[in-house]
């Protein structure tokens, strides 16, 4: 095919990803994790310019110790980091030099729908042995990146970073900077790793509840608390340890193409302010990030500039980006340490005055459990899905169930709520965004005949579940959803209490300057996250997106998206060529991000301008749930 | 018949990496469930099934055989199609066809099989064979799991006719239980050796048939699946 593949990436050696996870399970790592001598790690390759050739090939590669197959753009895993200007023209000309159709999505980018790259919907692929030409105007700046849209080419190596320089000068003010990718790596066929979870979709949970547990708990709590908690669970036929679907058994977590063991390096100056750009380009690992010794000031989210929020750890979903700025004013090194989110293993790179140094690498955090909010039901609201699955059929929507608890008075409300989360934390102390979730409730006990809530106050209309979501695809139903906005989310909760840790929140996030389009939204389009763990189906409203019509937007509208997570699942929903505005409370700073993460059993809401007509995807960017938790998005009435 | 399961176990082989993106991609599956060799009279038993199809529709093959010094003592093929009908359950219907000490009989097929509430893994069918004559089946069983590693698992079966047959020595009436325990060691997801001990008891009508009322027997054996 072409010279491309003729030189394979540089020899890695493994891994502390999976042994890692292994140690942590209690396996024997065994003789052959034994740490190699440390080489030094390269730089991604940056071009810059506004003419560029990207070339997508095979590649061998070698990253845990064994030669595997990568697909990669122009011989570099990740790809080249793209550096434009904004307001300047790019010109992107991509060859696709595999054996299978391929496409780049330019992730985050306000651009024409045709330059957009989704197989399909944008455009009709690249076929093998030919090219696409990308062409459009820069129109904004900050961190974003770029993958490939087709099967699960991502997963394997097509993903790789964008720097867009402002126009104007940047608020943002640093000595120095660096790119930070954060990606899972496996040596299997992503193929292979999606038909084992549809045949044993807990494949790689290794924490499933043990008799110990049970005996745990029933000396931590007693018998009745005990007995409460796990009948739900068992009752729903689900498993309170499902945090990732595939984890460190499988992955080796990167840090730029540099598994933890190569410990990708970082170099600095004493004094300096330090700007890091960070992306995850994970295809199904969330991240939980920090610097152990640096508080981080986080400036920007999904390439747009915040108001600046101090911070020491913030969880990053596949597709966020994050700029931060950290000031290191001693001479020593620092570990950025990445640890997925069920902790079965990390990503790490040292950031360093000196190339020879390395600081310690922390061990990781406790290993969340789902609870009880997580699945967005009280007790009561338990006991009832309980008896509809006894039936031998899905939960079917209950308004009234919503309506009796949004009647309820808010004092025994707390109170309920408050016993509950004790219980569940086992004494660990009361979650810090417990009276949040009281204003979440807040929004329930309003009519649903009620005028639409204005811009940046969030929906308070009545949750209510389609029909559509009555059907074997579908296990379980928010009841009564968590507000979303102030949640930290999953292990992240106790975070303050337990190791005296700040983590970012959603509710932090306000954008630099004005909101743009201050117009209140007009309708209101409330979307439901559905799937079933157990037969590994994903989906949106109960339908797969083979089965789906578009969302039809009206050109020039302002809409409010309310998505509500009927699942146990984390999910970062992306929407291509508008933005979706988070919101975060504060109608005139209303951040702009690209991708949402939804917690599980809870709602959040953005606004969004439909301003650029075509067909848009939008998905779960958790490349297993994609295929089948995505829409299209088709904007109509407009000029195109 | 027996050809016909080597066929399907062949195809389920060809197309379980046909992912490739797509949200539903045909694949299959083949689950020994239990290969044992028994304490008594040097028997053996294997329960298997193997699947192909999609999310939702499925065919379905599940196989019994219980063997004494090598040759078939009891044996059934049942060919099904399966449909999910609700989050956790798969309504089965098809053909078994059923050989007792040389005699063979063939009988319609309706079952559900899944999860009940509480973890408890569920195959239950009724068999209306050609003499009108209906067999009730239903296997439970559950996960009790000390560590990631070790799982003990009982399971219960039950058997029920609608009627007395005295030629194939069949009693109305619940007939027949047998109750198992086996642990089982996981080194890794896809298999498990194990140890047990089966306890069976034959009740009712079908007692005028029986040599034994109840035995027990020691169990050793293999589950795997890919």
């Amino acid at each position: 095919m072409s010279k491309i593949l003729s030189t394979p990436l540089p020899r890695r050696r493994f891994v502390t990803g999976a042994a890692a996870g292994a140690a942590l399970l209690g396996l024997s790592p065994g003789s052959v994790l034994a740490r190699s001598p440390q080489r030094q790690p390269g730089q991604v390759p940056e071009l810059r310019g506004q003419r560029f050739d990207l070339h997508i090939a095979y590649q061998s590669v070698n990253i845990t110790g064994r030669d595997a197959l990568a697909t990669v753009v122009n011989n570099s895993l990740p790809a080249p980091t793209l550096r434009w200007k904004e307001g300047e023209r790019v010109h992107l000309r991509v060859h696709n030099h595999l054996a299978a159709d391929s496409s780049i999505h330019w992730h985050g980018m306000i651009l024409p729908s045709n330059m957009d790259g989704v197989p399909g919907m944008s455009f009709a692929g690249i076929k093998p042995g030919s090219y696409y030409d990308y062409t459009f105007d820069v129109q904004q700046s900050g961190t974003y990146w770029y993958h490939s849209h087709s099967g699960f080419q991502e997963q394997t190596g097509v993903y790789g970073a964008i720097v867009i320089d402002p126009a104007e000068p940047d608020p943002v003010q640093a000595d120095r900077e660096h790119v930070v990718v954060l990606s899972d790596w496996t040596d299997q066929a992503p193929e292979a790793l999606y038909a084992r979870l549809k045949k044993q979709s807990h494949y790689y949970n290794r924490r499933e509840r043990t008799v110990g547990d049970l005996w745990q708990d029933l000396r931590e709590k007693g018998l009745s608390a005990t007995w409460q908690d796990r009948a739900m669970w068992n009752r729903m036929r689900m498993s309170d340890s499902d945090i990732a679907d595939i984890n460190g058994l499988a992955y080796t977590f990167l840090v730029n193409g540099h598994s933890p063991d190569d410990n990708w390096r970082a170099l600095f100056k004493a004094g300096e302010t330090v700007r890091l750009r960070i992306i995850n380009a994970a295809a199904m690992t969330l991240f939980d990030l920090r610097i152990p010794g640096l508080e981080m000031t986080v400036v920007a989210a999904d390439g747009q500039n915040v108001e600046p929020v101090t911070v020491d750890e913030f969880r990053i979903a596949p597709a966020e980006t994050y700029d931060v700025l950290v000031r290191p004013s001693a001479d020593r090194a620092y570990t950025l340490f990445a640890q997925s989110i069920d902790r079965s293993g990390y990503a790490c790179a040292t950031l360093s005055p000196n190339s020879e140094w390395q600081a310690e690498i922390p061990a990781m955090d406790h290993a969340p459990r789902l609870h009880h909010r997580d699945m967005g039901m009280d007790h009561s609201a338990m006991a009832m899905a309980g008896a509809a699955h006894a039936g031998h059929t899905p939960n079917p929507a209950t308004p009234s169930g919503d309506m009796n608890h949004g009647s309820m008075n808010h004092g025994k409300m707390d109170q309920r709520d408050m016993s509950r989360d004790v219980d569940s934390h086992a004494g660990h102390g009361p979650p810090a965004e417990m009276d949040h979730r009281h204003h979440g409730m807040h929004s329930q006990t309003v009519p649903p005949d009620a005028p639409i809530a204005p811009a940046g106050a969030g929906s308070r209309a009545v949750i209510s579940h389609p029909a559509s979501e009555n059907n074997p695809g579908v296990d379980m139903q928010a009841q009564m959803p968590a507000n979303g906005l102030d949640d930290p989310g999953i292990g992240l909760r106790e975070h303050a209490q337990r190791y005296g840790r700040r983590v970012l929140r959603y509710s932090q996030l306000f954008n630099l300057g004005k909101t743009l389009d201050r117009r209140d939204p007009e309708r209101e389009l409330a979307i439901h996250l559905t799937g079933n763990m157990s037969r590994y189906m994903w989906s949106m409203d109960g339908v797969m997106f083979d089965d789906a019509e578009p969302i039809l937007l009206r050109f020039g509208e302002r809409l409010r998206i309310v998505l509500i997570n009927d699942t146990m699942m984390t999910h970062p929903i992306h929407l291509h060529g508008l933005w979706s505005e988070l919101e975060t409370g504060e109608p005139l700073r209303i951040p702009r991000k690209h991708t949402i993460i939804v917690q599980p059993g809870s709602k959040i809401s953005y606004l969004v301008s439909a301003d650029a007509v075509g067909r848009w995807a939008y998905h779960c960017h958790l490349s297993f749930h994609m295929p089948g938790m995505f829409r299209e998005v088709r904007v109509i009435g407009g000029a195109a | 018949m027996k050809k016909v399961a080597i066929l399907l176990l062949g195809s389920c082989l060809g197309n379980t990496a046909l992912a490739g993106g797509k949200a539903d991609p045909m694949l299959g599956s083949v689950i020994i469930n239990e290969l044992e060799r028994r304490s008594d009279q040097r028997e053996s038993a294997v329960d298997m099934e193997a699947w192909l199809g999609h999310d939702i529709d499925k065919l379905w093959v599940k196989l019994e055989r219980s063997a004494e010094a090598g040759s078939t003592d009891e044996a059934a093929l049942q060919l099904l199609y399966s449909r999910a009908i609700a989050p956790f359950w798969d309504l089965q219907t098809g053909l078994r066809r059923h050989i007792d000490d040389g005699d063979a009989d063939n009988a319609l097929v309706l079952g559900v099989q899944g999860l009940a509430p509480f973890n408890v893994e569920t195959d239950a069918a009724l068999f209306v064979d050609d003499d009108g004559m209906v067999t009730a089946e239903i296997e439970l069983g559950y996960e009790l799991r000390f560590t990631q590693q070790w799982i003990l698992e009982p399971e219960i079966t039950l058997i029920a006719h609608s009627e007395t047959d005295r030629e194939r020595s069949l009693g109305s009436g619940l007939a027949e239980v047998e109750t198992a325990l086996r642990l089982f060691y996981y080194p890794q997801r896809e298999w498990a050796p194990y140890v047990g001990l089966a306890w069976h008891r034959t009740l009712g009508d079908q007692r005028d048939f029986a040599e034994t009322a109840q035995s027990e027997q020691w169990l050793i054996g293999i589950r795997g699946w890919f």
